[in-house]
């Protein structure tokens, strides 16, 4: 065993959990309920990423028989780790969540080796055929969800100019970029979008800026691609810009301005893979999907949203629902003008070619360098 | 106004309002600094003060309604970790920088766990006035759309300078940073005027910390300063200790700040992790020119840990 990684506060509590289950003689029956762990990066009132994890972890406090435990803040580090088996040993959690995209390797990998009879879900779609078992990865096609914010935004803009505030050019960020200008140029050809990268996932101070040079160029609708995006949707709505969110619904924030926005939808799958594990049933290892799925959502329409842009929103997301949508569709030409997909190319949900793009499309103004 | 775009002239005219927008911050903390450093120590606390005065001004505005009552709660938060800073560094034997380091941890991590349910909640927002009214050009007026605090700001600096000069108050910091035996010889409590000095220096950064929260990116959350408080601490000495340079300099870091995203919007992509790196490339140059191996910086008080 390692010493070296049990702190003092896990002895304590390790040495009270001992004491209280010899005394009580409870420990049999704590057995008898699941207990799940959460892990976030950052704060999980964030009205963010962190946020959405965490209405998926309160949907599963709703079920019965289930325990959950909870952590936030912990860093991408082997404090993760540490988390890990605090959450096994002293909490008896059985399923665990780490939700951050860099919790996954070394430390999920290392953890699910170490406890091999224990569920490890990690959200990000990193796993391959050659890590533990019992470690699955899931993540949601929320590009999908980001069309549908970009047909919304195209209907909604009087200068055919949109706004995207993103923190890295990363193949994810760039994806949701293509997928909300595509959807746009579907109700106005004309329609482009501006990126800024501000550089990192949380930068408030840049993250306002962006959003002012982005309205001071004439944009009237905006949507982002940060860990937190209430900066961008209270600075945007002060402006008397156009907002669409991003992982959560921050309608609350500005309902006046708030047409849509890409949600997940953690609280429809974080229940179902619980559901899963106490019946004994097997996770798949590579778990994704889209709107079908129900992993990725559409936030209900502002009050703004004009009637046709709705009809044509809620038509496309029925195509989605039934499987038979496809977003990168060929002939798609970068920013550049060089062809991406050639034409005849469909370019489906699943295709692993997607999750190596480094491109912007026509219709984009930035670049990923 | 045809389309409403103003082109490439986005760029020198987010550089403006980002330097009336983002240099709030930097200007309290290095004027509250310039304070603290001109009586002979270093807060290196600010940091910590301004977190804590974003957080506090934040939870006020939000309890009581009125973020003016915020911005106050924000000072006397300052003020009380200034005290702290100067009791801890007035033993014997203490060191100034160390001290400024523990501070600054417990002042960003308390804020983190005080703040923590005041994330999702909005506050009250501090007003702003509207200096375009004169403009049709919406650009013009958003940037100009000014917020009292930053006015407060550029009018204490030359006050700040005039005071050091001429009053005896100025005379007095400056003796206990530039000689503590002489102000001793003169009658007069060191420990007491680096006291006072610490907690106004204190009081200004906490206030610095309630515009971040109460106006500009204007809401609470932990990666809000993201660094701004020890930029700020930097600028003291970028400034040579003199608070009208601290004003420009301050100035500056807000107008560069802003120059990254400008320049993105306008379509100049290339190298914008370079032009987001603009206020530090800035602070290093000005940094490696001015030095010199043979004499200590112009204008470091003597009594100062870092220069004795």
């Amino acid at each position: 065993m390692d010493f070296g990684r049990i702190s003092r506060r896990h002895l304590l509590q390790g040495s009270a959990a001992l004491a209280l289950g010899s005394t009580l003689g409870i420990r049999g029956a704590a057995a008898a309920e699941t207990t799940v762990g959460f892990i976030y990066v950052g704060s999980r009132d964030d009205y963010g990423y962190n946020q959405a994890h965490a209405q998926g972890a309160a949907a599963v406090k709703k079920l019965p028989g289930i325990k959950v435990v909870e952590e936030e803040k912990v860093a991408e580090t082997d404090a993760v780790e540490k988390t890990i088996e605090s959450m096994v040993n002293l909490d008896g959690a059985t399923l665990l969540f780490p939700t951050s995209f860099g919790y996954y390797n070394p430390h999920v990998v290392k953890m699910a080796g170490k406890f091999p009879k224990l569920h490890f879900e990690h959200c990000g779609g990193l796993w391959s055929d050659k890590d533990p078992k019992n470690a699955g990865s899931y993540f949601g096609y929320i590009d999908e969800a980001q069309y549908i914010s970009g047909i919304v935004a195209g209907y909604s803009t009087k200068s055919g100019k949109l706004g995207f505030v993103a923190a890295k050019p990363i193949p994810q960020v760039l994806r949701n970029i293509n997928a909300f200008t595509l959807g746009a140029r579907l109700a106005n050809p004309k329609a482009t979008t501006q990126v800024i990268f501000t550089g990192d996932w949380s930068m408030p101070v840049k993250e306002a800026e962006a959003t002012n040079s982005l309205i001071d160029q004439g944009v009237d609708v905006l949507t982002c691609h940060v860990d937190g995006p209430k900066t961008m949707v209270e600075n945007a709505a002060r402006r008397g810009a156009m907002v669409c969110g991003y992982h959560v619904n921050q309608s609350p924030l500005a309902p006046k301005a708030y047409l849509t926005g890409a949600e997940w939808n953690w609280e429809a799958l974080y229940p179902k893979f619980v559901k899963m594990i106490v019946a004994g049933e097997a996770i798949p290892n590579f778990y994704r999907g889209g709107l079908k799925e129900e992993i990725v959502k559409v936030s209900p329409y502002g009050e703004m949203v004009s009637a046709e842009a709705r009809k044509h929103a809620d038509d496309v997301k029925a195509k989605f629902m039934s499987g038979e949508y496809t977003i990168f569709k060929g002939p798609i030409a970068d920013n550049k003008g060089k062809t991406v997909i050639a034409g005849g190319t469909d370019r489906g949900q699943q295709d692993p070619e997607l999750e190596k793009m480094d491109y912007l499309v026509e219709g984009v103004i930035g670049a990923t360098a | 106004m045809a389309d409403a775009s103003l082109g490439l002239w986005t760029v020198p005219l987010a550089v403006f309002g980002g330097a009336i927008r983002v240099s709030t911050p930097f200007l309290f903390v290095s004027l509250g600094e310039c304070i603290t450093e001109r009586s002979g120590r270093i807060n290196l606390g600010l940091e910590g003060t301004l977190v804590m005065g974003a957080m506090s001004a934040y939870g006020i505005s939000y309890l009581s309604g009125s973020p003016w009552l915020g911005v106050l709660a924000a000072g006397i938060t300052g003020a009380l970790f200034g005290a702290l800073h100067a009791g801890i560094c007035s033993l014997p034997r203490v060191n100034d920088i160390a001290v400024g380091i523990a501070l600054m941890l417990l002042g960003t991590g308390l804020a983190f766990f005080l703040g923590k349910p005041l994330i999702e909640p909005t506050a009250a927002r501090l007003p702003a006035i509207d200096f375009g009214w004169w403009s049709d050009v919406p650009q013009l007026r958003a940037a100009l759309r000014i917020n009292v605090l930053f006015l407060i700001g550029v009018a204490i600096a030359p006050l700040l300078y005039w005071a050091f000069k001429t009053t005896r108050w100025g005379l007095l910091i400056r003796t206990a940073g530039e000689s503590a035996d002489a102000a001793r010889a003169m009658g007069h409590s060191v420990l007491l005027i680096r006291l006072r000095a610490t907690m106004v220096g204190g009081f200004l950064a906490g206030i610095g910390g309630s515009f971040l929260s109460l106006f500009y990116p204007g809401s609470w959350n932990e990666g809000l300063s993201s660094g701004q408080g020890i930029t700020a601490v930097a600028l003291v000495i970028f400034a040579r200790w003199d608070p009208m340079l601290c004003l420009w300099a301050s100035l500056a870091f807000g107008g560069a700040a802003a120059l990254g995203p400008a320049l993105q919007s306008v379509g100049i992509t290339s190298g914008y992790h370079l032009f987001n790196a603009a206020p530090y490339i800035l602070t290093l140059a000005i940094m490696i020119i001015t030095c010199s191996p043979k004499r200590t910086l112009t204008g470091a008080p003597a009594e100062l840990s870092i220069t004795r």
